[in-house]
């Protein structure tokens, strides 16, 4: 009998209209813990990793962890794991929200989606219970409407709903998949796998148990993580003003990257900070399911911003409550097209989320085309209006032309390296990988340089947030100016990291605790007796696995890059005045420390080391 | 017997709509991580950003209490929980349909009711909840009912020895 895992998953075979239940690979499910770690041991198991993102051929995994639905905090993740259009690696993106644990209670670890409906459709799952049901009426619908009418239809209040918005249907490569209408499993086009797919939602509703394996034990180190998590002055700060308590202190390092990374600080910071929301707009902190933390944001336009930025197809309510925005967002929809007015965010931000898009993409492809359009190189004719980095009414108005492809949004649904590279600059795409990149400019932030290059899913700073130590001192200060030791700690982190989102629980933990914190809440749970080496080796062994995936999908070291502003242009002004990012200084010592070769393939010794040989 | 009634008072201002509450009730009834088995349940109204646990109140005019056919349903000494008597139930599930919040419940898995019992006055959900949002502490309505609740108890006891 497994403990922690529930043992089963859904395999969901879309071109036959078919759902069948299966055993979990218990073995896989050891050496990969769960999430993360298992949904990509499946997709290199039975994928080939060089079709097309949107051939039926792709598969489309959702991963819960063992830890997932239990009583440890934050244990309320799933994470996506399917070929990312965005980027043509592999991806991996993860959400919070309630949809992961009513999948446990349910009586499913994961769900493999396969093939392509011939009408859409949607999964609904009701404890052993799966079917697949007409989504036809819901087809252009936005994320919200699609909740409520699925719910209504089921007659199940307390059911849980992951779905796509209209940005999922009409491929945008950076559509995200949303549950619980507010959580995004944001990054890559996963939303876009789905609409290919043309998988609607996944309605989910369990009745069952969540079960440990040695219950007074797991009580006791659960409570012992929550009460350091509790008590660590970090957790407070993102209790009272959310990630969005970034905004300034990454300012204020010269690191908040502006106008498509022209600057690095932004004047108008303090406008779209999270103090500012707080003091105007915030209504009440918000929690995912068993998270002690509550980072979420539920807020609401000012009032004067009400009849401002009005977009016409999805008319709403804006006297209503709705969430965010998270730093990302803020920054992305913000700082990065100079826009600092928090109402225009906020509206650009819920319409990502209605429209199902992963802002942190949709703001800096639109920083892109803003530096294009201010280059003089695309002009109002190309565009239909105006793209001025500043400009409210182009952030919101391309948002929603951007989902629906219409218009100069069919070129920003490509995101920031097709749409640039299509108009000649493709100099002027700031990402990885094909993928956009967060909130921290990495020439101020040498760590994230390296993380942001060796990211398996393309420029991500949940991979590696070296910032911890780089700006925010934990668990020791290094100077973010300076590339020694950073290739230890980029690795050192990113094991850390992919085995925390192996075990179903929220990284934002490492705000308050540490992987050494989490080790015995999943040895409880689980009954496996994973040392603390365990732990880390198979974090090690999943990232090892996703870049293997990479190479045979056909990546190489050179996509390991930065862009040419990132390593030539030096930041122009503020604190970090004059720096550049120096990777060539860390790349090679990072492949030595991963037991890579110089061309970034992982050696014999380190696969048969891993086991994956 | 205590002689101040302690009851659950809730804050709603305070929840974030974790749900800490219900995996600490469903502990308690299950040993397990069953949200399903909680006697606390937490509402979520989105568009008023507003958070509800709801809970038993221990009516001081208990409806399930009055309607149970077979007396299973009694007051605790310290007089304000209303407690399922297992032993005496027999799962008709009239006080189901007698409540008027909602909050007294039928396990299918045992054929009885089963309602919140303030964990014999050390409650899980208070001790799960990271924001405070559920207090445990003398209730007015508390207060009250120790008085009351003991002249039930003892008219019970002297019904019973035929005193």
């Amino acid at each position: 009998m497994l403990y922690g895992w529930t043992g089963k998953l859904l395999r969901v075979d879309l071109s036959r209209r078919e759902v069948r239940f299966e055993l979990l690979n218990e073995e896989w499910a050891r050496q990969y813990v769960g999430g993360r770690g298992i949904g990509v041991k499946y997709l290199y198991e039975e994928m080939d990793p060089k079709v097309d993102p949107f051939d039926p051929a792709n598969k489309l995994i959702f991963a819960s962890g063992p830890l997932t639905g239990t009583m440890a905090s934050c244990g309320a993740r799933y994470m996506v794991v399917t070929k990312g259009p965005l980027t043509g690696a592999i991806t991996t993106s993860n959400s919070g929200g309630r949809w992961a644990p009513e999948l446990k209670y349910a009586g499913y670890d994961m769900i493999i989606v396969e093939g392509r409906a011939e009408r859409p459709l949607y999964l609904w799952v009701f404890d052993e219970r799966a079917e697949l049901r007409d989504a036809g009426q819901l087809w252009g619908k936005g994320v919200f409407e699609t909740e409520d009418s699925i719910r209504r239809e089921l007659g199940v209040a307390d059911c849980s709903i992951a779905a796509i918005g209209p940005a999922g249907e009409n491929r945008v490569r950076f559509a995200a998949i949303m549950n619980d209408k507010f959580r995004a499993a944001g990054r890559s086009g996963v939303g876009a796998v789905m609409g290919a797919k043309g998988l609607k939602a996944i309605a989910v509703r369990g009745t069952g148990a969540v079960r440990v394996a040695r219950p007074q034990a797991m009580m006791r180190a659960q409570w012992a993580m929550r009460q350091k998590l509790a008590a660590a002055p970090s957790t407070g700060g993102m209790a009272r003003y959310g990630t969005l308590g970034l905004m300034n202190v990454i300012n204020e390092h010269g690191a908040l990257p502006t106008n498509n990374f022209q600057l690095a600080q932004f004047e108008e910071a303090e406008a779209i900070s999270g103090e500012t929301l707080a003091q105007t707009r915030l209504l009440a902190n918000k929690a995912c399911f068993a998270c002690t933390i509550a980072c979420g944001r539920v807020s609401r336009v000012a009032e004067q911003g009400i009849d401002r930025y009005v977009v016409t197809t999805s008319p709403r309510n804006w006297r209503h409550a709705s969430e965010g925005p998270e730093y990302e967002n803020a920054w992305a929809l913000g700082a990065d097209c100079g826009v600092g007015d928090l109402d225009a965010i906020f509206k650009a931000n819920v319409l990502c989320n209605d429209l199902g898009m992963d802002p942190i993409s949709m703001g800096a492809t639109l920083a892109a085309a803003m530096e294009l359009y201010e280059k003089g190189v695309i002009d109002e004719a190309q565009t239909g209006m105006e793209l001025r980095f500043g400009s409210g009414e182009a952030l919101v108005s391309m948002v929603e032309k951007t989902a629906l492809r219409q218009g100069f949004g069919n070129e920003l649904a490509e995101g920031a390296k097709r749409m640039t590279e299509k108009f000649g600059h493709g100099e002027l795409f700031m990402g990885v990988k094909g993928q956009e990149f967060p909130a921290y400019d990495p020439r101020a932030i040498q760590g994230m340089g390296l993380g942001y290059a060796t990211s398996n899913r393309g420029a991500c700073h949940l991979r590696a947030y070296t910032v911890s130590p780089e700006i925010l001192g934990q668990p020791v200060k290094m100077d973010p100016r300076q590339t020694k030791g950073k290739a230890e700690i980029t690795k050192m982190f990113q094991d850390h990291s992919t085995a925390l989102d192996a075990t179903g629980l929220c990284v934002f933990l490492t705000f308050g605790v540490t992987l050494e914190d989490i080790h015995p809440v999943l040895v409880a749970a689980t009954g496996v007796d994973y040392t603390f080496e365990d732990l880390v080796r198979a974090g090690e062994r999943i990232w090892n696995l996703e870049r293997l995936w990479n190479l045979r999908a056909g990546l190489t070291a050179d996509d390991d890059r930065l862009p040419r502003r990132i390593l030539e242009e030096p930041i122009p002004a503020g604190p970090a005045r004059g720096e550049v990012n120096r990777l060539g200084e860390m790349l090679g010592e990072y492949y030595r420390l991963r037991g890579w070769s110089p061309k970034g393939e992982p050696s014999r010794e380190k696969l048969a080391e891993l086991g994956l040989s | 017997m205590k002689d101040n009634g302690n009851g659950l008072r809730i804050i709603p201002e305070r929840c974030t709509g974790c749900r800490q509450c219900e995996l600490a009730c469903a502990w308690v009834q299950s040993g397990t991580f069953q949200p399903s088995r909680s006697l606390i349940r937490v509402h979520v109204f989105d568009e008023q950003a507003a958070f509800a646990p709801y809970v038993c109140p221990q009516c001081a005019e208990a409806w399930c209490l009055g309607v149970c056919p077979v007396n299973a349903i009694d007051v605790a000494a310290d007089g304000l929980a209303k407690l399922v008597l297992d032993e005496v139930c027999v799962g008709c599930k009239l006080c189901v349909i007698a409540c008027p919040f909602g909050t007294i419940f039928y396990d299918p898995s045992v054929g009885k009711a089963v309602k919140c019992d303030l964990c014999a006055g050390d409650p899980a959900c208070v001790r799960a909840c990271p924001t405070r949002a559920i207090e445990y502490g003398p209730s007015e309505a508390g207060r009250w009912l120790v008085d009351w609740g003991r002249k039930i108890n003892e008219g019970y006891v002297r019904a019973v020895e035929g005193g």
